[in-house]
């Protein structure tokens, strides 16, 4: 079990619902990963249509925490918008917060986040931010009240991995009571394990499992990879060495002259 | 009065954000609306007064990473 800001959940994985082949596949692959949390959005509705409708009930027949987003904006204004129109349609306070400040890396404006997040913060808010691995930055999200992290380890899709463990391992020292789950440039089970391993909370993906060639198949493996990895971490791994060391006793050996 | 309703341009009889989304065949509890940037909770959707020029999105659940 996993405390996330007071919410109970059965995995560490959380998991963005586009890009599946289908809505059915999406729901098998929800269920083979385990996760109890996943990532929604909202789009413009078109007049008489009941898109929304039929994909909110298929979400809510799956029985998980919902954790709406605000990609795709680029603006303060638009991303604090779109939180308040997400908590009237979904019913809940926590946001994937994304203010978007490139538009080739997707990466976060991350001056125009922390400005979002404080407004959003105070109008009581559990603002989950899509952030780089920027320290600095994330002092600052924390300050205007932040209770969790969520750094990039490479663009958003790219399925790049962990591009600086150096710079998460550091994250991961600095904040040590703080919840940190890696967003976006997940691409193989391996990197998910990797970031477990390093000691965060959790991990949130979507294309490496949606776009694989069987979606349900790879929720699976990821979800046994951030679990691998969370119980290495907690199990106190060998640091590496310089210099062979046998793990066959030495003593007692037969001596064959 | 001239609106514009998702990006299209609109030219409607209604005065209230209510009318509007019933004259353009909105309905449900899964949407969101904000006039000019702003949100507009349902609750207030009936007596919101629309004014010409008035920029409205309407949103409602989908896919999301």
């Amino acid at each position: 079990m996993f405390d996330l800001l007071g919410t109970n959940l059965f995995s560490r994985l959380l998991l963005g619902t586009a890009q599946y082949p289908s809505p059915a596949i999406l729901a098998d692959a929800v269920k083979a990963s385990g996760t109890s949390a996943v990532t929604v959005s909202l789009r413009r509705e078109m007049a008489g249509g009941r898109a929304g409708e039929q994909f909110w009930s298929l979400i809510r027949s799956l029985g998980v925490k919902i954790l709406p987003n605000t990609a795709g904006c680029h603006s303060v204004k638009e991303a604090v918008t779109t939180a308040k129109m997400a908590r009237e349609v979904f019913g809940t306070n926590w946001i994937k917060l994304e203010v978007i400040g490139n538009h080739d890396t997707l990466q976060p404006d991350v001056f125009g986040l922390v400005e979002a997040a404080r407004i959003l913060c105070e109008d009581d808010f559990d603002v989950f931010p899509y952030t780089t691995d920027d320290l600095v930055v994330a002092e600052r999200l924390l300050e205007v009240g932040c209770k969790v992290l969520m750094p990039w380890c490479a663009p958003i899709g790219s399925a790049l991995g962990p591009v600086n463990i150096m710079a998460l391992r550091s994250m991961r020292g600095h904040f040590p009571g703080v919840p940190l789950i890696v967003d976006a440039g997940l691409g193989r089970p391996s990197h998910a394990a990797t970031v477990m391993e390093l000691g965060f909370d959790a991990v949130l993906l979507n294309t490496a499992i949606a776009r694989a060639a069987d979606p349900v198949g790879m929720a699976r493996a990821f979800g046994k990879a951030v679990d691998a990895g969370r119980e290495a971490f907690s199990s106190g791994m060998l640091e590496p060495r310089n210099v062979a060391v046998p793990s066959t006793p030495t003593i007692g050996r037969a001596v064959f002259l | 009065m001239k609106l514009m309703v998702n990006g299209e341009a609109h030219e409607v009889a209604a005065t209230t954000l209510a009318e509007l989304l019933t004259a353009l065949d909105y309905e449900g509890d899964w949407l969101a609306t904000a006039v000019n940037s702003d949100l507009v909770h349902k609750a207030n959707r009936a007596e919101f007064q629309l004014s010409d020029g008035d920029r409205i999105e309407i949103l409602s659940p989908m896919q999301g990473g």
